[in-house]
């Protein structure tokens, strides 16, 4: 019964519990937010490849992010935290607070000012681009003074969870576990039911709303043409005015035209149940998922779960070593909620603080229900495939 | 770029690298992971500060006063890397005894003219051995050669021509004293010069704490010498200033003093902002230059062909400039061909003159004049990129004609009916009488050719599809309209039109009409015309004749295409190269990646330590060698020494790396060649609440104003009326769009990014003001008042400057007015005034002085009272902050001349 | 079609053969899934270039098909870039498809309200015969010394920082020869 035991919790390996043959390892992100440079390529690199549709126009007043939050049409998101000097002895002191229930050992700051200095005289550099390893902190005095701000940024994504809610409750077999481990929405597959909207402890998946400006078909873009049949008057009909104060005639910031369609002129999958698929399709040609490719500092790191996680161990410990007592890995420990993820952060703060749940919960709750649900699900498709079978013989 | 990761520390000033140049910024994350320190200062906290080891806020404009500080902790701690100080550069050099300092004048340097309002640089130039020179005492810039005063050496940005190398010098001989102790060498005078400027002096300047300044010098001093080296990296933050090419010297001192240039992981890296601004300046659409960096001939000064080969490259003068002659020979046989003979001086005469400053604020204004007909806009928004937006459109729509090439239907292209001028009534649709031709450009995807980025490399992009619709190249279009303009004047015998008939304009062009790119680069690179080699291309530009016998377009690009083959798209990867990567593209000169890499070794010719080991002398096969090609005559050993008075690469010693300067020496105090002071010393930006602490002189009396009623300025330190603007604004860019917005805020997928302009202020001068986030607020400057959404944040820090609180207002430049784009809002830009550099006329746009009140600007006739009830609250008049020389009026312009 | 396979193909069929007991898996994958390959792999061709934004100048990976541009990302090859893009780099596939972009000429005439569409060889004949009015308008040959200038300031042209240096370089010599000195670009800016 082993393998029904680690079907909702605990360490196992999903895609063999999903019974492929010969799953691959298991892929994930390591998403260092200490080297995040808060660009959003991320972002547009997923929405590009991904056809996903751009997402509204408006300022939120949050720092610099726009975005909000991860969503049907938002599969990356990027988290602008500013702080001041309270705030991050608070994050250093719960960094501290963990270390000692067993992270790994943090040495003062002082202890690594004077071990300091790598890549010294001896040190020789070969040739150039040679790494000068563990070189930490060279001459030079270390700021001691913890900063009067800093300003935190993260890319949130889809965990694609080991123990997948979203997966779980989906009647249809829309959501399913790849053969890399991974979990995928079937666009053509889902019925939009909303099970897994709710299901996902990370408030990731949400179905997709042709929001306003979003009318199907290619939008002409407020050029008006005399004589050529243009829609005349200046562009911008059909367009939300934003923030702007009604009768204000000063031509202030607003957002003019209707949002641009997509790419392809309009939206696609309109109540449709979306996410991060960890670019199945490029994993599936051996290529590296678009954020992850993209990103200018690898912040974003891909590639076996394994090793991600272990390059996010020596990271952290780095870090500890540094001085940096805040640092601390989230999505690792495979006893936790949902039985680790396929996404493994390293924060410097603690993880509400960017607005990630501390103690996930997958909610399948018990084994019964999901067993009655997943057989519901067994027949709902017998029928449909049947009837797609009789369609296709006509 | 990659040798960024080589770097012990690297200050950024002047830039903000994480946001403005992300994937650049890869290196310096490596450089950081592999232990390096990085600091950045700057007004904001950034994406950059963000991830950095230290933020040190800086108020906006006051560069030169926390450099000029570390210049004297350096020097007082004796700190500099005296072998390479002594041997590289011109520190041991004596100065002409005539010379003054700013410190002996009130903040004027010897030789300024108030007349004029600009130098004469006589009084700077080195010392000379040569007795003959008696007569023009101690000096080697006499007039014997077009010694041009700084008036008229500004007015053709003068500065812009040393973009591959310094300014010409009369010859080589010059007094040293290698002890650095006679007072009159140029390591006294630096000496003098800094010497107050003072950590104290920083923190009541710059509003930088002694703490942090300390912070600064140590880690930088620390991170230099033989061992390790430390990376200056800028941008417009440094150059967008009345004092712009000053503080680029400034930091080039630092570097020098620590022995950081030419070596790895050293150097200044200046990072460009367009796809190939680089290759614009080195080509150049700018008037003031021909491509390489030969001067565009001046009225008066270059009349003849001899004179002008006078100027532009003495023989007489060390390295490679003394074969200037070589270079303008074979552009004049590029363009025009067979009618180019040695009998018609190669055509020089077909070269139009200038007669003052042609630059882009100055055509703006003879615009408004009525004096341009026809404009062409390509690819550039000036409506809200350019300083003084409204100055920008308001001269647009006096034009008869306006071309707009570009993608989307910028603001620049719709003004005359979306304008802001539109909506204030100061302009009415009906009676702007310009035609306006929008023609759609093709997209890089879409033509090949070659960019030059931001380290002088040229990649070449190969075309994947088809231009769509009406869409094309700026090559097919130009080629087109070349090939039109020749025709409509084929019968023509008027003289004038000779220079557009002889031209030599025949390109292949593939079954569309496309012009083949790479015959244009062939012809950029140059050729053989004569001999077994005729046809062939040239390989080096060192193969260039003076005789006709090549020709080339681009002497710097020479090489690109030798072989017959186009090096800008080499492409072996990355991954099988070591870091210098030189077969991906190809910079020029030569394919060298590091300029002045001959600093790297030692006057031995050895590398300075192995931990930095570059480009070295191989004395058993009698040459340089390394990871670089060698930026140095190859076969010319450390040892050599020319005979006294050699001019040319022949008139280089062994030891002198810095061989496109006149004298081999990297030059700490400029003799020649800068036209606002040999050395940079501290002046307030030409708007500026802060009085300049060190002199009465309060600005840069070298600046160039323009008083007009249309072009107002705050009072500047303690002026009455200056309380009026009491805050500093300064523009930038974000992550997120591209300068004036042409290539971002139509993509929906940057927009939603960033949708609307706004506005940082830090909690404090939000509460002084109170101003709300998210809430909209008003800014006004002298020149326009612009609303803009507020972001309240505690990375603004209000300074603490004389004694003052000084708040600063930070605003994105990305938005402008106008109903196509996805997003639009106002242009920060508007708020700017006209002030330039007098180097290389670059506008003033990132320190001015501003109000700021809560609540949306007034519409209509409205807030063009407003923008008048301030100005007349200030009282500024024409005259205000426009003395070039503070207490003179005589010294502006405007007033010269009545 | 082979029935055979299309039995097989039913979910629950597949999901009883494959051990997927939850249904979680390979049993559940659609024909469309199953068939999954990305546009990288089905391109026609793959053109190297470089970014258009920024003077950094990161490789870029142009794909093509059927005439159009599928896609573009980083080049790994770029010792520069590594493969990396900002979000600007990253969205070049939207700048060179974007439906709003101009894809007409169109011309505005004096005193006009509007735009009106215009063949692009009118266009361009237009232009060339304003640049040859404009500048037989505005000649100067000779300053007030009898010294040449040779040349017009009626007509002047911004732009380049954004161009290919083949670009630059024709309108650098077009305009020279032409008299036009005023040519600038953002560099100045």
């Amino acid at each position: 019964m082993g393998f029904w035991r680690n079907q909702l919790s605990g360490p196992t390996d999903p895609a063999a519990d999903a019974a492929w043959d010969r799953p691959e390892p298991r892929k994930g992100f390591f998403t260092d937010t200490s080297i995040c440079i808060g660009c959003k390529a991320c972002e547009v690199a997923c929405k590009e490849w991904n056809g996903v549709p751009e997402d509204g126009l408006d300022l939120l007043n949050q720092s610099y992010d726009n975005t909000g939050a991860l969503g049907a049409s938002t599969w990356r998101h990027v988290a602008f935290v500013e702080q001041t000097t309270d705030r991050i002895e608070q994050a250093r002191e719960s960094g501290r607070k963990l270390v000692s229930l067993g992270m790994p050992s943090v040495r003062s700051r002082d202890d690594t000012a004077l071990a300091g200095g790598g890549g010294t005289a001896t040190a020789t550099l070969t040739a150039p681009g040679d790494l000068v390893p563990g070189a930490a902190g060279g001459p030079g005095p270390i700021d001691a003074a913890l900063p009067a701000v800093r300003w935190l940024m993260a890319s949130d994504v889809c965990k694609h969870c080991t123990h997948a809610a979203c997966l779980d409750v989906c009647p249809t077999g829309a959501l399913f576990r790849t053969e890399f481990g991974t979990v995928v929405v079937q666009d053509d597959v889902c019925n939009g039911c909303g099970y897994c909207v709710a299901a996902c402890p990370f408030g990731v998946i949400e179905r997709r709303s042709g929001h306003e400006g979003h009318e199907k078909g290619a939008q002409s873009h407020g050029i008006s043409i005399k004589g050529s049949g243009g829609s005349g008057g200046s562009g911008g009909s059909g367009g939300s005015e934003g923030t702007g104060a009604a009768g204000h005639q000063g031509g202030g910031s607003h957002q003019n035209a209707p949002s641009h369609a997509e790419t392809n002129g309009e939206v696609k999958n309109v109540g449709i149940a979306q996410k991060c698929t960890l670019c199945y399709d490029r994993l599936g040609a051996g290529q590296t998922p678009a954020c992850a490719q993209a990103c200018p500092t690898t912040s974003i790191k891909f590639g076996d779960l394994d090793e991600m996680r272990a390059t996010a161990r020596a990271r952290v410990a780095q870090l500890h070593e540094l001085g940096y007592p805040e640092a601390r890995l989230y999505g690792v420990d495979e006893n936790d909620g949902v039985g680790g993820t396929g996404s493994t952060f390293l924060l410097l703060d603690e993880p509400e603080v960017y607005g990630l749940p501390p103690d996930p919960r997958v909610t399948t709750a018990d084994l019964p229900d999901m067993f009655r649900k997943a057989g519901y699900a067994g027949l709902t498709m017998l029928g449909m495939a049947a009837a797609a079978f009789v369609g296709r013989r006509r | 770029m990659q040798d960024l990761s080589n770097a012990d520390c690297i200050v950024i000033q002047g830039s903000n690298m994480a946001e403005c140049h992300p994937v650049a910024y890869q290196w310096v994350t490596e450089a950081r992971l592999k232990g390096a320190r990085v600091i950045h200062i700057d007004p904001r906290f950034t994406r950059t500060s963000a991830t950095a080891d230290k933020h040190i806020p800086i108020r906006a404009g006051s560069d030169v006063v926390l450099l000029g500080a570390l210049i004297k902790y350096i020097l007082d701690h004796e700190l500099y890397f005296k072998e390479y100080v002594v041997a590289y550069t011109n520190a041991a050099t004596m100065v002409s005894e005539e010379y003054r300092d700013t410190e002996d004048l009130d903040g004027l340097f010897s030789g300024y003219d108030d007349a004029k309002g600009s130098y004469s640089q006589q009084t700077w130039a080195y010392a000379s051995s040569d007795g003959e020179d008696d007569e023009t005492p101690g000096t080697i810039g006499g007039p014997a050669a077009g010694h041009e005063h700084g008036e008229a050496k500004s007015a053709r940005a003068a500065g812009d021509e040393h973009g591959s190398g310094g300014p010409a010098l009369e010859h080589a001989r010059v007094l040293r004293d290698e002890t650095l102790q006679d007072p009159n060498t140029v390591f006294q005078i630096l000496k003098r010069h800094y010497a107050r400027y003072t950590p104290e002096m920083v923190a009541d300047t710059c509003g930088i704490s002694v703490d942090d300044f300390e912070y600064l010098a140590r880690s930088v001093t620390e991170n230099s010498g033989r061992e390790r080296t430390t990376a200056f990296v800028y941008a417009v933050g440094w150059t967008q200033h009345t004092l712009g090419a000053q503080f680029i010297r400034t930091a080039a001192i630092v570097q020098l003093l620590l022995g950081n240039m030419g070596r790895p992981g050293g150097g200044i890296m200046a990072l460009r902002g367009h796809a190939s601004i680089q290759g614009s300046t080195d080509i150049p659409t700018l008037y003031n230059i021909l491509p390489g960096y030969l001067a565009m001939p001046v009225a008066g000064l270059h009349d003849t062909w001899d004179e002008y080969l006078a100027a532009i490259g003495n023989k007489e003068q060390k390295g490679f400039w003394a074969n200037a002659d070589t270079y303008a020979v074979s552009l004049l046989k590029a363009w025009w061909g067979k009618a180019a003979t040695a009998e018609n001086d190669w055509c020089f005469d077909y070269v139009p003159k200038l007669t003052g400053a042609h630059g882009t604020y100055q055509t703006t204004m003879a615009m408004l004049d009525d004096q341009v007909e026809g404009y062409f806009l390509l690819g550039q928004n000036p409506a809200v990129g350019s300083a003084h937006g409204r100055m920008q459109r308001q001269a647009m729509s006096h034009l008869k004609w306006l071309v707009v090439r570009d993608f989307n239907m910028i603001e620049s292209a719709t003004f005359w009916k979306d304008g802001p001028e539109i909506a204030s009534g100061e302009l009415v649709t009906e009676d702007i009488q310009t035609e306006v031709f929008f023609l759609p450009a093709a997209a890089h995807t879409e033509k090949s050719g070659s960019f030059t980025q931001t380290q002088r490399m040229l990649q070449w992009h190969h075309q994947a599809v088809q231009p769509p619709g009406d869409c094309q190249s700026e090559l097919q279009f130009f080629y087109e309209l070349g090939r039109r303009v020749r025709e409509l004047l084929a019968d023509s015998t008027d003289e004038r039109d000779r220079p557009l008939l002889d031209l030599t304009w025949d390109y292949p062009t593939d079954e569309h009409g496309d012009p083949d790119a790479e015959a244009v680069l062939a012809e950029i690179n140059g050729r053989h015309l004569t001999g077994d080699q005729a046809g062939r291309p040239l390989s080096a530009y060192t193969e260039m004749k003076a005789d006709g016998s090549t020709d080339g377009g681009c002497w710097i690009y020479t090489g690109v295409y030798a072989g017959s083959v186009n090096h800008a798209a080499d492409r072996k990867p990355g991954r099988e190269q070591d870091l210098t990567a030189l077969d991906w593209g190809w910079a020029w000169p030569a394919n060298r990646r590091i300029l002045y890499n001959r600093a790297s070794a030692d006057p031995e010719g050895n590398p300075w330590s192995e931990r930095k080991r570059y480009v070295w002398w191989d004395a058993e096969q009698g040459k340089w060698t390394g990871h670089d090609v060698p930026d140095f005559v190859p076969d010319k050993a450390p040892s050599y020494r020319p005979e006294p008075g050699t001019g040319g690469p022949a008139g280089l010693a062994g030891d002198d790396p810095f061989v496109m300067q006149a004298d081999g020496k990297g030059w700490l105090f400029a003799p020649k060649g800068m036209l606002d002071g040999p050395l940079p010393t501290h002046y307030e930006p030409q708007e500026s609440p802060v009085q300049n602490p060190l002199y009465t002189q309060q600005s840069n009396p070298a600046r160039k104003v323009f008083p007009r009623k249309d072009n107002l300025w705050s009072p500047s330190g303690d002026s009455p009326g200056a309380d009026v603007y009491p805050y500093v604004f300064t523009t930038y860019r974000l992550t997120e769009h591209h300068t004036a917005g042409g290539m971002s805020r139509w993509l929906p997928y940057l927009s939603e990014l960033q949708p609307e302009f706004f506005c940082e202020v830090s909690p404090e001068l939000a509460a002084e003001r109170g101003l709300e986030n998210g809430g909209w607020a008003t800014i006004v400057s002298a020149r326009a008042a612009i609303e803009a959404r507020v972001m309240v944040t505690e990375r603004m820090t209000p300074l603490t400057v004389t004694g003052r609180t000084i708040h600063q207002v930070g605003l994105p430049y990305h938005w402008g007015v106008g109903t196509n784009a996805v997003v639009s809002g106002d242009a920060a830009n508007d708020l700017l005034g006209v002030a330039l550099d007098p180097n290389v006329q670059i506008q003033e746009s990132k320190a001015g002085s501003c109000d700021i009140v809560p609540g949306r600007r007034p519409a209509g006739e409205e807030l063009l009272r407003l923008v008048a009830e301030y100005q007349s609250r200030a009282g500024s008049t024409v005259m205000t902050s426009n003395e070039l020389r503070t207490g003179h009026p005589e010294s502006t312009p405007d007033t010269r001349e009545g | 079609m082979d029935p055979k396979k299309t039995f097989l193909s039913w979910p629950v069929v597949r999901q009883v053969r494959s051990g997927d007991f939850l249904g979680r898996g390979p049993s559940v994958t659609s024909a469309h899934t199953r068939e999954l390959a990305p546009r990288t792999a089905t391109a026609d061709k793959v053109v190297q270039s470089v970014c258009p934004y920024c003077a950094v100048g990161c490789g870029q990976r142009v794909f093509v098909k059927d005439g159009r541009v599928v896609q573009i990302e980083g080049d790994p090859d770029s010792p520069v870039s590594r493969g990396r893009l900002c979000p600007k780099g990253s969205a070049s596939e939207q700048l060179v498809n974007n439906p709003g972009r101009q894809r007409k000429a169109l011309y505005r005439r004096p005193g006009g309200t509007d735009w009106e569409p215009i063949e692009l060889s009118t266009a361009v004949e237009m232009v060339a015969q304003r640049f040859v009015e404009s500048r037989r308008r505005t000649w100067q040959d000779r300053d007030e010394h009898g010294r040449p200038l040779r040349r017009t300031m009626g007509i002047a042209s911004l732009g380049g920082a954004t161009l290919d240096n083949e670009e630059n370089y024709l309108i650098k010599k077009l305009f020279t020869a032409a008299g036009a000195i005023q040519i600038e670009n953002q560099a100045r800016i």
